[in-house]
């Protein structure tokens, strides 16, 4: 039983942690509502919404879905594909900007 | 080294040494319940799905030559007749993640073989996200009868419509099946269905969960608070 958390048939841990993660995503949530209560615009507003929404997406993968004492074929498996999706943001992020200008020089806005 | 664990199971290293051994030697390279890996790969592919719409609404906002309305105070709601800019959408946010938090605690309490407490727990999870739904359906409902549309906006963009109904739509209908996914293995576990399998189908159940958790996440930074 106690090597059975990292053969990956049993993911088996202190109730501890998942309170601890679960008070941590509740502040990370109220920190991510402030930003846009307190209407923080700019470079603050996007920073700190990404660190937020990274933090949470990443405590929410690495404790509940164990991620983290998986074996590091999964998580290589699972989060080297996700590169190519950076890739489509980047070509859509150009894309979108080029359309824009093209309304604006074509269309009459 | 260990040598007492049967042969399927001989992982030897950690870290990357491991991982060559894993993908190179003459066995199975994920040592786990199939039906586990098969729900991480599905999970994988539908990171793609909600990445491509994410993606798209940025592609849209972007290249949206009129304004693109305020999600601040479009979702905002009147509570006693005080202002409270994204409310509803906070409310949502927080439920979600208590889902997920009672979600954990099912998948401890499997492993551990208390099947009251986890067919409870699962119960709790299914609840807490029917209300989700249930909120969601609520704000859909604000929307419409304020005149947005899948091809229409009065508050500037039309593709503000588009992208809100899509992107809300699809994670509120991976939301639905998940309850009813909770439903049903909460129901088989309460009846000791898995007495003998074992009790990895509540981590399976969990992982799906902690998904539509996670893809809220981004949904609400990138659509809600950005």
């Amino acid at each position: 039983m106690s090597t059975s958390a990292d053969t990956g048939t049993g993911q088996q841990h202190p109730v501890g942690i998942y309170l601890k993660i679960w008070l941590l995503l509740f502040v990370l949530s109220t920190f991510s509502y402030l930003v846009d209560y307190f209407q923080l615009q700019g470079m603050l507003r996007w920073s700190l919404i990404l660190i937020f929404m990274f933090l949470k997406a990443g405590f929410i993968m690495a404790i509940f879905m164990h991620l983290s004492w998986e074996r590091l074929s999964l998580k290589y498996t699972l989060l080297l594909p996700t590169l190519a999706i950076g890739v489509l943001i980047a070509l859509m992020y150009i894309e979108g900007d080029y359309v824009e200008l093209t309304r604006f020089r074509y269309l009459d806005p | 080294m260990n040598t007492s664990e049967s042969d399927s199971s001989s992982y030897s290293e950690p870290g990357v040494g491991g991982m060559v051994q894993d993908w190179a030697a003459d066995k199975q390279t994920f040592d786990m319940p199939w039906g586990k890996l098969m729900m991480w790969i599905f999970l994988l592919s539908d990171t793609f799905i909600f990445s491509m719409f994410l993606t798209g609404y940025m592609n849209v906002r972007i290249s949206a030559t009129e304004t693109w309305p305020n999600a601040s105070e479009v979702f905002a709601l009147e509570i006693g007749g005080v202002h409270m800019p994204l409310l509803l959408i906070a409310i949502m946010t927080f439920v979600l993640i208590t889902s997920s938090g009672t979600m954990a605690m099912a998948v401890n309490y499997a492993y551990r073989g208390d099947r009251r407490r986890t067919a409870i727990l699962m119960l709790l999870t299914a609840l807490l996200g029917a209300s989700f739904v249930g909120m969601q359906a609520f704000e859909w409902t604000k929307l419409i009868e304020e005149g947005v549309r899948p091809w229409a906006n009065p508050m500037g963009a039309a593709q503000f419509g588009s992208a809100f109904f899509m992107i809300t739509g699809f994670h509120g209908l991976h939301v639905s099946a998940g309850v009813i996914y909770l439903a049903i293995v909460a129901r088989k576990v309460s009846r000791g269905d898995y007495e003998r399998k074992g009790y990895a189908i509540v981590e399976i159940t969990g992982l799906y969960w902690h998904f539509v958790d996670l893809v809220w996440v981004f949904i609400f930074a990138f659509f809600y608070l950005w």
